[in-house]
């Protein structure tokens, strides 16, 4: 793996923290001005979500079944339990269990 | 705590007494970052982030799915441009959790404000609601005291993690290469609200595993979020009378 530069880790870690920053006071000062309702607002509301949604489709696929088997069981016990840590364990121990029985 | 019968209302202490009622009000929670963290650790070893640039993200970013986010588009060269877009998207509901405390910090000065702001995550966020729900107010000393327990217990987490994780020589035989998407899948789902958000997440998966498959990097994360939440807020643009439920 080539060294990643020292320079370039603190840009990304910077960018991140400032877009995080400019939000959470962005909100504060422009508690007001912020739109309770309409399209932008449901747009706004939806993208948690959305978001973590398309960060995990595509590599659940491409896991395969055991992927597969494993992501649902961790929505169902994320949705039972409430428990992300404990979904998030009962997750890989799937995909540590099946990758033994089916190998490849 | 010198008085027992002050407890139940201490939420509203100002100064130390507050700092430090904040601080213990958050220490369940800090279990669950802590451990949450410590995964977040382990995978930051694998794609070879040192322990102080983790650090450095840890007190300066402090968002957790964002951090998971950075830490899995963690591949030189940096896509800086999609991870700090990527970052924008995931803490977008720190605006409106910024806009939520505004009560809180009614009648503080900018500088009160711009300090204290910095140190509001999920968690002691929700703490400092619930907590002013129950005693009606809260000070801006019992945020502070939950947002520096929270702090504490992440980089506690994430460093021990770290340490673990630079040992670990094969992540593939403990499935920490699926870690990523059990977390995010369980974060996903702790943010679902009903059946109204089948259709986004559907739009949003099936745009996602698109994408994926035609353009490089990861802009398919941020291609499937957007697709999600405009048909989210297309499909509303006939029931707006129906106010959401807060």
């Amino acid at each position: 793996m080539p060294e990643l530069h020292e320079m370039e880790a603190y840009l990304a870690i910077g960018a991140a923290a400032l877009a995080t920053y400019a939000l959470r006071f962005g909100g504060l000062l422009l508690s007001s001005r912020l739109p309770r309702g309409g399209r932008f607002r449901t747009f706004m509301d939806a993208l948690p979500g959305t978001l973590l949604v398309s960060l995990v489709a595509p590599g659940i696929l491409a896991a395969g079944p055991s992927g597969v088997l494993a992501g649902c069981c961790t929505a169902a016990v994320a949705y039972k339990t409430k428990n992300v840590f404990l979904a998030m364990m009962v997750g890989m121990g799937v995909v540590a269990a099946t990758r033994r029985i089916l190998p490849g | 705590m010198k008085r027992k019968e002050q407890v139940h209302t201490s939420a509203h202490l100002d100064g130390h007494a507050g700092l430090r009622r904040g601080f213990a009000a958050n220490l369940p929670v800090a279990a669950s970052v802590a451990a949450y963290g410590s995964v977040l650790g382990v995978l930051a070893a694998q794609k070879h982030i040192s322990w102080f640039q983790l650090l450095v993200m840890n007190v300066s970013v402090f968002a957790g799915s964002a951090q998971f986010v950075m830490v899995d588009m963690w591949v030189p060269p940096l896509p800086i441009a999609e991870m700090t877009l990527a970052v924008f998207a995931i803490n977008l509901r720190y605006l409106l959790i910024g806009a939520s405390l505004e009560p809180v910090f009614r009648g503080t000065s900018f500088w009160h404000k711009a300090t204290r702001i910095h140190w509001v995550a999920d968690e002691n966020w929700a703490v400092t609601m619930a907590a002013r729900r129950r005693w009606g107010d809260v000070s801006t000393a019992f945020l502070l005291g939950g947002g520096l327990c929270v702090v504490s217990a992440w980089c506690l987490g994430t460093l021990s993690g770290h340490l673990l994780g630079a040992a670990v020589k094969d992540p593939g035989a403990y499935a920490l290469d699926f870690a990523f998407i059990a977390v995010f899948t369980a974060l996903a789902v702790s943010l679902w609200r009903g059946r109204g958000d089948a259709v986004p997440w559907l739009v949003a998966a099936g745009t996602a595993v698109l994408v994926e498959r035609v353009l490089p990097g990861k802009w398919y994360i941020l291609g499937g979020a957007l697709a999600g939440s405009l048909s989210a807020a297309m499909s509303k643009q006939r029931g707006e009378e129906r106010a959401p439920d807060a």
